[in-house]
């Protein structure tokens, strides 16, 4: 077995009289992709705020490539490879690609003061990038990343990550904005990046996009690792009633029966 | 007369690349402040004849427009960078009234009240950087204080030091010809500062990194912050700036003037954010253009100076103000839509 590119290991995070999470032991290896499901408040995004840097765990540690560490802050973070891209790709609506993809990381060609930020480059590099990620309709980099649509956004955000370095990518419900035929783009997007051979989180809880793209797959019920598989090993049904918390489903089902029996005589149906 | 009118122009077209189409215009920033700017400009040249056209005409609302660009400049930049600064009014009566101090009622040598006053200037900027950085409390109620409160320190100071609340200057020939003089007769030197600040911002803006900083940090200041952009120290420095700014127009006014007085100064706090707003700046941070802001600050000085060529009462003055800030804004949330809609310039749809 290689090592995993990022382990986590007894992970938890409490909050004054609250634990948002408790012993998550979690593995990613390079070339697959973790999917991370869970509910609403399963604590995805506390553990994702750890894995970026503004969260530090109360206990348990954390490795990348086998070494320990303690992250200090989102900088710290992205030195170590790790990038998170957020639900809108935490893009700038009114900069263009070129630019918006050099934040902070600018080329600059000429010396002393006459030294500038070489946009014309800028705007290359990005659009290669995307195109390499498979967004073929993007071809100008002077277009402003609001005029790109969300899974374009998604794709540009990806594509800064991998070209700056980024080795374990958290993708954090990237396809939970979009339409079906933007969601698939995305998909296909984390399908490449797995292919370069990055460590993806993907961390979503839409079960049909999860099954689509996951190597392995950990369920978040309560701040708790409910459960944790291998592609193949729980079929999409077992997957969804274990999120939703199979018996407060059943409990669901039953009401929701006995509702539309009486419903039935107001005319309602 | 023409020449004169295309010339005068120039400081509007600085920082524009050429050659670019009419219709890549209308998705840049400042496609809407351009549009105003030639409309009021027409305006006034239809109902003000040709004495607007003259040269004092023109000299009247160039210098008005030099005074406000050298402050709304920097302004621009910290809306841009989705910060408010409304304290340049005092910063301005501040430094001018510690030039006139100095180098006039203690007579010490001219370019020491000049240092002492930029100093006032950049000093001010810095605390107001400092106070929003460290604070988190929003710029707007910061720059208020500081407006309020320096308003307070320099009629305070001037008082007790003076005994008045102007004091009178009698500026020697040298700093008179580089901050104060007319040049034939009209025109005020600091169109030319005007000039070197807007060319020195907008190659700052467009074409260095910090540009990008900056527009980063107005779009979405955690991103900036997540991507490694000191933001707060840009802030500082960009509060820094707009310091700098009010108080080389203190200087400049001082000199013009022979003399300050502590309420100079309070028409530049609502006067540049309009020239920056009117200029196609978004008021939330995050889109702007030098350009824009040098065009907005154009219109601006046209509408308050046109109207005394019209013939009609100046009361309609602020009336004309109000209705163009709300359609230049319109116009220009209407060109940011088109921009956010511009689809490849290729044409080519896969």
């Amino acid at each position: 077995m290689t090592q995993p590119l990022l382990r986590l290991t007894d992970v938890g995070k409490s909050f004054v009289g609250t634990n948002a999470l408790e012993d998550i032991s979690l593995e990613v290896h390079a070339g697959q992709v973790l999917c991370l499901l869970g509910d609403n408040g399963a604590g995805k995004s506390t553990l994702i705020k750890i894995l970026s840097g503004f969260h530090a765990p109360t206990s348990g540690t954390i490795e990348v490539d086998g070494q320990p560490v303690v992250f200090k802050s989102p900088r710290d973070v992205s030195a170590y490879g790790i990038a998170t891209v957020h639900q809108f790709g935490g893009t700038f609506q009114l900069m263009s690609v070129g630019r918006s993809f050099f934040v902070g990381v600018e080329p600059t060609k000429g010396w002393g003061p006459f030294k500038r930020f070489d946009k014309g480059l800028a705007g290359e590099i990005a659009v290669r990038e995307m195109q390499s990620l498979g967004i073929t309709r993007v071809t100008d980099g002077k277009r402003l990343v609001g005029s790109l649509s969300g899974g374009e956004r998604q794709a540009l955000a990806i594509a800064r990550a991998v070209y700056f370095g980024a080795n374990i990518l958290i993708l954090d419900e990237p396809t939970a904005a979009l339409g079906v035929k933007e969601a698939t783009h995305v998909l296909r997007i984390i399908m490449q990046a797995r292919a370069k051979g990055v460590a993806v989180i993907f961390v979503t809880h839409n079960v049909l996009h999860a099954m689509m793209v996951g190597d392995h797959f950990a369920v978040l019920i309560h701040g708790r690792k409910a459960d944790d598989f291998h592609k193949g090993e729980r079929t999409r049904e077992q997957i969804t009633d274990l999120m939703a918390g199979g018996e407060a489903m059943a409990d669901l089902e039953a009401e929701l029966a006995a509702l539309e029996a009486s419903a039935g005589s107001t005319g309602r149906s | 007369m023409t020449v004169q009118i295309s010339d005068t122009a120039r400081p509007a077209a600085a920082g524009t690349s050429s050659g670019r189409s009419l219709r890549n215009l209308t998705y840049r920033p400042e496609a809407g402040a351009l549009i105003g700017t030639l409309g009021v400009f027409v305006f006034f040249a239809i109902f003000g004849g040709t004495h607007f056209l003259a040269s004092a005409g023109t000299a009247a609302w160039l210098n008005v427009a030099a005074e406000l660009g050298i402050i709304a400049l920097p302004v621009g930049l910290l809306m841009i960078a989705g910060e408010l600064d409304l304290s340049v009014g005092s910063v301005l009566a501040a430094s001018s009234m510690t030039m006139a101090i100095v180098s006039g009622y203690w007579g010490a040598p001219m370019i020491l009240g000049i240092v002492l006053a930029l100093g006032v200037g950049v000093t001010a900027g810095a605390l107001n950087g400092l106070i929003v950085t460290r604070t988190n409390v929003p710029s707007f109620v910061v720059t208020l204080a500081t407006l309020f409160g320096m308003a307070g320190l320099t009629l305070g100071l001037s008082r007790v030091i003076t005994g008045t609340t102007s004091v009178a200057l009698n500026p020697d020939p040298g700093s008179k010809a580089v901050f104060g003089t007319l040049i034939a007769g009209q025109f005020e030197v600091a169109i030319l500062w005007w000039i070197v600040v807007a060319l020195g911002v907008g190659w700052m803006l467009q074409m260095t990194k910090y540009g990008n900083w900056i527009l980063a940090v107005g779009g979405d200041k955690e991103s900036a912050r997540a991507a490694g952009i000191p933001t707060n120290r840009l802030k500082i420095a960009l509060y820094t700036g707009s310091g700098f700014g009010a108080a080389l127009v203190g200087v400049i006014q001082t000199i013009l003037y022979n003399g300050a007085q502590v309420a100079n100064g309070q028409s530049f706090v609502f006067n540049s954010i309009i020239a920056v707003v009117v200029g196609g700046v978004l008021l939330t941070g995050g889109y702007g253009s030098v350009v824009g802001i040098v065009f907005g600050t154009l219109t601006f000085a046209i509408v308050n100076q046109g109207i005394y060529y019209t013939g009609w009462n100046s009361d309609w003055a602020s009336f004309i103000l109000g209705v163009l800030i709300l359609a230049a804004v319109l116009m220009n949330n209407t060109f940011r839509r088109l921009a956010l809609s511009h689809a490849p310039r290729s044409g080519k749809k896969a």
